[in-house]
């Protein structure tokens, strides 16, 4: 982490639309500028407008205050160890996310990472010469060479196929030609031989020419210079192929043919081989090379394994004379003698997982089994040779939420006895790593956290009552150390070790990461979930994980079940405070739409699953959260079906209740990409009877939008959030007038392109390009604006929020990215402009509105242009909306950029008037500033960012920001800087000792004032008063030497 | 308030008021604070006379007593010395006094005007430093603003106080009093305008509407496209 030092800039009085304006305290200068107002106005205004515009900096110190970031790596597909030198032993691993990283054996940090984008996917990686990290991409067509030491790049190759096929990489160990090591790639029905070295072509053999052939395996024997390839054409044919491994010359072809047709891969049983499934997947066969000759052997599974149906696949795992099947009743090992017999040597249960063969020293061979138990795993290496009995048998316990083991990856060491010790790094079902070493898991990683698919937050627990008094003490001691030390640095007292102390003090601050609820609302859990189906709660403060559970409902069935989306369920707030909050987390069990759908309701303190609703009977393609409550605070939900009926969730006598008296008003409207429509419907209030529920309901449509299929592409959508609080509906404008915003939350906003355009950039040309927008109003289908960019295309990225929309898009006449905002306006309030009217109540601006008053809306828009190309747009919310907004993009980067709204203005004219400039319209640019400082991410990157949450604090200023991708970060912003409240490193111990050093001076003035006084007073009467005036001389002389004398005496 | 001396020949006090009547006008005149009466310093001497006859303090021949009784001359225990009464003292005192009070009362008019015109300077000065506030709203010319709106109101609150010294049955007050206010009211409005140039005063429609939330919507749609 090497945070940069972005210096912070000058505090102003920021927008007008903040509240408060912060006092100034330069009044002198004030007074100036007032002064010289008339001379140089238009100067100073420019000046001050320029200022004006925050941006958020922060000091290198302030680095981790109030922001995490989080590495992930995502489920590991292949692992290849690195540990033969005496220097760090890693693991080069590969995702599927994409990512290629190296990881510390020991610890399981990330040495160095690599994300290789979405469509870049990794097919295989080796480790080649024994310093440089092979990887296979993109179908095979970009073969990478990567510094194993640091992850530099060192060379990079692309392979052009004739046709696309899968992607086979072999790195042969001790091979030499001609000092160097080809690498083998089978991809695009070519065998390519890449130098090691530098990446040079050395040569390639096209099978195209040979037919329909598409190879399975390349088989390097040992010693010889061949490269053996073998391959089926059409299914139906085996074929090998010999090719001189120096210069791609084919040296022998021999085929067989086999009308049976075959199931999925051949696998290599030793040199010369191969097993394989025949299309009914009933028969093995075995395929035998000798002297040139194929021979063809079938054997019945039944005929091995008794009582096994059809679903039988051959597990890839390479062991040499042995494979292994998986059948509906478990997995069997096969040995194949070297008389071509096939015998049963075990059965073993189906959860079991299999690693590859590792070579031991004296040509032996292991491999790992895991096996599931209660609570535990059993971890068993075997020798290849002799299977009969457990080389090693260790018991690893093993928390139920991690689930079952998926892939197991072997590596051995040589103990200080020479005997072999191994570690085993496996991948969890919940996407986690772990390592296993002599029973124990070494180091795990929670990978699963790298495929968030959706987010929600909940309050933490509010703090209980009674806290016992030695902590306070505790606390207000640590307290008022912390502070003392601050304010030695504050006043550069401090040496270099408390510094460091201060700096630890500010970063481990306990008071973020305490599990209750914190007067800001800085403290929140964030409830992800994350695509193997686990759901985490990650605290704001610190990301720790608080829990994490691997839903059982979207386990309990044999299908492959995924969580599509997550909702907040209960959120208690005046009612059933004693209830936690839950999240409803909506699964589908299978691929297709129509599958049933699973659903789970969890406890956002604990992470139990209260309720498990799945499998139920209804698909789900849409879940609509609707703005109603349940007594218990449960909010109503609609799951719409692909029949199109709604579900209504909870299934409670009470909600639906609620659901028919509101039903009426309750619309719901589905977009269609494909067909290019948009449709909306009703819902009928009473269940008919062909419904199977009291809590299903028929819909009906009402309304559909077409668009032309020949010239139009639905490309994207785009709502408001439904938690988006808006604060007024009113936006004053210069000269004190006013604007009516029309806010509508059934607003939708749709992009579409001329189906040639729906491409990539650069598969059309501007002609033929066109962006279409629509603002939409879902629940009467009325379009409310339509604006057309010609010469435009997609990607389009678009947030809306109040009444804008701003939209990134790709501008092809002007070869740049352009970002346009549409404000809309409501036109039939415009009128509500008689204060009078206004002071005694008489107008319409609080009645409630329906859609079908078909009020009528005025747009106001601008294009800008945008440098950086977008992968997610998103902006600030807050708790009353009253705060200025942000927009927060996504950079191709794998950063978020804070771009104030006020840049997206339509109103920014090129000379604006001195009206617009007291508003705080900024001069209109042509393209939209991107400033440094305003990266919310300052030096980090999410990689493989996919979407930013905002979630709004208590404190109105502020906003909290969640950015996900591979990486996880998180951070607070202020997009007004925080007005209300004092800053991080506000010095309340400086403040106190001024306070409390005015209040003695208060003191002592007082007392010395007093003594003072008294002094004064008995002073007073003897010598001056009696001698005041003339007049009184005279009565001295007659009574002053009594008096005297009396109060002499009364001393 | 009556001085008592201890009589020589102990026949009983006799009070100093007899020996010059005009001490006593001079006294009812605050010529200096009274001390507070505290009980190191108790100046409240009061010396037990003989008269009382109670609690005589064994050496003690004579006392002072300052509280004054001078205007309450029926709850006197003591008679007024011969020689002196009472109403011929006040009598005599306006007899002598006439002139001169028939010019305090000018001077009393005169004082009244002056008063009643002083705001003018006020509001000059005022004027001025709204001036040099400018029109931006921030520290200094709150400030200002709100003095500018609060010297009027005060002042105009304590109309009654400020001409009391001038009250007189023979000074007419009302004209500058009239005055005063018209003038304080003038400040006023100067704060109520400098208020309306720093754009503090809700005049405009979007003063009453910016607060408004928006309106409440009938109908809810939801959906979207079709979850993946």
């Amino acid at each position: 982490m090497d945070p940069k030092v972005i210096p912070n800039t000058p505090k102003h009085a920021s927008s007008s639309q903040i509240p408060p304006p912060p006092f100034s305290l330069f009044i002198p200068t004030n007074n100036l500028i007032a002064m010289a107002m008339a001379i140089k106005l238009p100067l100073i205004l420019l000046f001050f407008s320029s200022s004006l515009i925050p941006t958020f900096s922060l000091f290198e110190d302030q680095v981790g205050l109030m922001d995490w970031h989080q590495r992930y790596i995502g489920k590991v597909k292949h692992a290849v160890f690195h540990t033969q030198k005496a220097g760090r032993k890693r693991v080069v691993v590969s995702t599927e996310e994409n990512v290629i990283a190296s990881l510390d054996l020991r610890r399981g940090e990330i040495f160095w990472r690599h994300v290789l984008g979405a469509n870049d996917v990794v097919d295989k990686i080796d480790i080649a010469l024994g310093k440089y990290v092979i990887t296979l991409s993109s179908e095979g067509s970009i073969l990478r060479a990567w510094n194993l030491p640091d992850g530099q790049m060192v060379w990079e190759s692309f392979l052009s196929g004739s046709k696309s096929s899968k992607a086979l990489l072999t790195v042969p160990a001790n091979l030499k030609v001609d000092l160097d090591s080809p690498i083998i790639v089978y991809s695009g029905a070519c065998i390519h031989a890449i130098s090691s070295i530098d990446g040079e072509y050395l040569w390639k053999k096209d099978f195209a020419s040979e037919g329909s052939v598409d190879v399975h395996q390349l088989i390097l024997p040992g010693g010889s210079d061949v490269v053996h390839a073998v391959g089926v054409t059409d299914s139906s044919q085996f074929d090998t192929y010999e090719i001189h491994i120096k210069n791609g010359g084919l040296l022998k072809h021999t085929s067989a043919s086999f009308p049976g047709g075959i199931y999925g891969e051949i696998l290599p049983i030793s040199g010369d081989r191969f097993v394989v499934l025949d299309a009914s997947r009933s028969v093995l066969v075995l395929i035998t090379i000798e002297n040139g000759q194929i021979h063809l052997e079938q054997t019945h599974i039944s005929d091995l394994i008794h009582g096994s149906s059809g679903n039988t696949v051959i597990l890839p795992s390479k062991l040499s004379g042995i494979f292994s099947l998986r059948t509906d009743n478990g997995i069997v090992f096969i040995k194949v003698t070297d008389e071509g017999k096939l015998n049963v040597m075990e059965k073993v249960d189906k959860t079991v997982v299999i690693s590859d063969a590792l070579p031991l020293s004296e040509g032996e061979q292991a491999f790992a089994l895991v096996q599931h138990g209660d609570g535990k795993i059993e971890l068993s290496v075997r020798l290849v040779h002799d299977m009969s009995s457990n080389h090693l048998k260790e018991t690893v316990k093993m928390d139920h939420e991690r689930g079952f083991v998926h892939k197991i990856f072997i590596n051995n060491y040589v103990r200080t006895d020479r005997s072999h010790g191994f570690r085993a790094l496996i991948v969890m079902e919940d996407h986690s790593l772990l390592l296993l070493q002599q029973g124990e898991i070494v180091w795990t990683r929670d990978d699963g956290l790298a495929s968030v698919i959706d987010v929600a937050t909940s309050e933490l627990p509010v703090e209980k009552i009674g806290v016992s008094v030695a902590k306070v003490e505790h606390s207000l001691f640590e307290w008022l150390k912390g502070h003392m030390l601050k304010l030695k640095g504050t006043l550069m007292l401090a040496t270099p070790d408390e510094v460091a102390a201060i700096q630890k003090i500010r970063l481990q601050s306990s008071e973020k990461s305490r599990m209750t609820r914190d007067h800001n609302g800085f403290r929140r859990l964030l409830i992800l979930l994350t695509r193997a189906g686990k759901l985490y709660a990650l605290h704001t403060g610190d990301g720790r994980v608080v829990w994490s559970t691997l839903l059982q409902s979207l386990r309990t069935t044999s299908q492959q079940c995924a969580g599509i989306k997550l909702h907040q369920w209960q959120v208690p707030h005046h009612h059933a405070l004693d209830n936690n909050p839950s999240v409803l987390v909506v699964g589908r069990c299978g691929l297709s739409l129509t599958s049933p759908s699973a659903l789970s309701i969890v406890d956002a303190y604990t992470g139990k699953e209260l309720q498990n609703m799945g499998p139920v009977q209804h698909s789900t393609v849409q879940v609509i959260s609707l703005p109603f409550r349940d007594s218990s605070e449960q909010q109503l939900h609609l799951l719409i079906d692909a029949d199109k009926r709604a579900h209504l969730y909870p299934t409670t006598p009470e909600a639906a209740h609620i659901f028919q008296r509101e039903s009426e008003n309750v619309y719901w409207y589905s977009v269609e990409s494909e067909a290019g429509i948009l449709r909306g419907y009703g819902v009928k209030k009473s269940h008919s009877s062909d419904t199977p529920s009291e809590y299903c309901f028929e819909t009906r449509n009402l309304w559909s939008v077409v668009f032309p299929s020949e010239s139009e592409k639905i490309i994207g959508t785009v709502t408001r959030k439904p938690n988006e609080v808006v604060h007024t509906q009113a936006k004053v404008i210069a000269d004190e007038d006013v604007m009516y915003k029309y806010i509508s939350k059934n607003m939708l906003f749709v992009a579409t392109v001329s189906p040639k355009a729906s491409g990539p950039i650069g598969s059309a040309t501007p002609d033929e390009s066109v962006l279409v927008v629509y603002l939409v109003d879902t629940v009467t289908g009325r379009i409310l604006h339509r604006m057309t960019h010609l010469g435009s295309q997609g990607p389009v990225h678009a947030v809306l929020s109040e009444n804008w929309v701003v939209y990134h898009y790709f501008n092809l006449r002007a070869h740049r990215y352009g970002m346009s905002i549409i404000e809309i306006y409501d036109q039939s309030r415009a009128e509500n402009k008689d204060i009078l009217k206004l002071i005694v109540g008489k107008h319409n601006l609080t009645t409630p509105v329906s859609s079908y008053s078909r009020p009528e809306v005025t747009t106001k828009s601008q294009s800008y242009f945008f440098t950086h190309s977008v992968k997610a747009i998103s902006v600030t919310s807050t708790a009353k909306g009253i705060t200025s907004k942000h927009l927060l993009i996504g950079t191709i980067g794998d950063q978020v950029l804070a771009l104030d709204k006020r840049f997206v203005d339509p109103r920014r004219s090129l000379n604006p008037t001195q009206a617009d400039k007291e508003e705080g319209l900024l001069p209109l640019t042509d393209a939209l500033p991107i400033i440094p400082q305003s990266y919310v991410t300052h030096s980090f990157k999410v990689e493989g960012l996919r979407g930013i949450e905002t979630v709004p604090a208590k404190l109105e200023s502020t906003s909290l920001v969640f950015a996900y991708g591979v990486d996880l970060f998180h951070t607070r912003i202020a997009p007004s800087r925080t007005y209300d409240s004092l800053t991080e490193d506000f010095n309340y111990a400086l403040l106190l000792l001024t306070i409390l050093a005015l209040v003695v001076a208060i003191f002592v003035t007082w007392v010395l004032s007093e003594r003072k006084d008294l002094q004064d007073k008995w002073s007073w009467p003897q010598t001056q008063l009696w001698l005041q005036s003339s007049s009184e001389q005279r009565l001295l002389n007659i009574c002053s030497t009594p008096v005297n004398m009396f109060v002499n005496q009364n001393r | 308030m009556p001085i008592i001396l201890p009589a020589k020949g102990g026949k009983g006090a006799e009070t100093v008021e007899s020996i010059h009547p005009w001490l006593f006008e001079v006294r009812s005149r605050p010529l200096r604070p009274r001390l507070p009466y505290r009980s190191s310093l108790s100046l409240s001497l009061q010396l037990l006379l003989m008269e009382k006859g109670k609690g005589v303090m064994g050496s003690r021949k004579w006392a002072v007593d300052f509280t004054d009784n001078s205007s309450t001359p029926s709850t006197r225990d003591i008679p007024d010395p011969p020689g002196f009464t009472r109403a011929s003292l006040d009598q005599d005192d306006s007899s002598l006094s006439r002139q001169k009070k028939d010019a305090e009362s000018n001077w009393k008019s005169q004082k009244a005007w002056e008063v009643a015109q002083a705001p003018f300077k006020n509001l000059m000065m005022m004027g001025f430093m709204m001036w040099m506030a400018g029109s931006t709203v921030h520290l200094f010319s709150i400030g200002i603003t709100f003095s500018a709106l609060w010297q009027p109101l005060s002042a105009l609150q304590g109309v009654g106080k400020v001409f009391e010294p001038y009250k007189d049955n023979k000074v007419d007050l009302l004209a500058p009093k009239l005055l005063y206010i018209a003038l304080n009211l003038g400040g006023m409005l100067l704060g109520v305008w400098k208020l309306n140039t720093l754009g503090l005063l809700p005049t405009h429609a979007s003063d009453w509407v910016s607060s408004l939330p928006p309106a409440h919507e009938v109908e809810f749609s939801g959906g979207g496209v079709a979850l993946h």
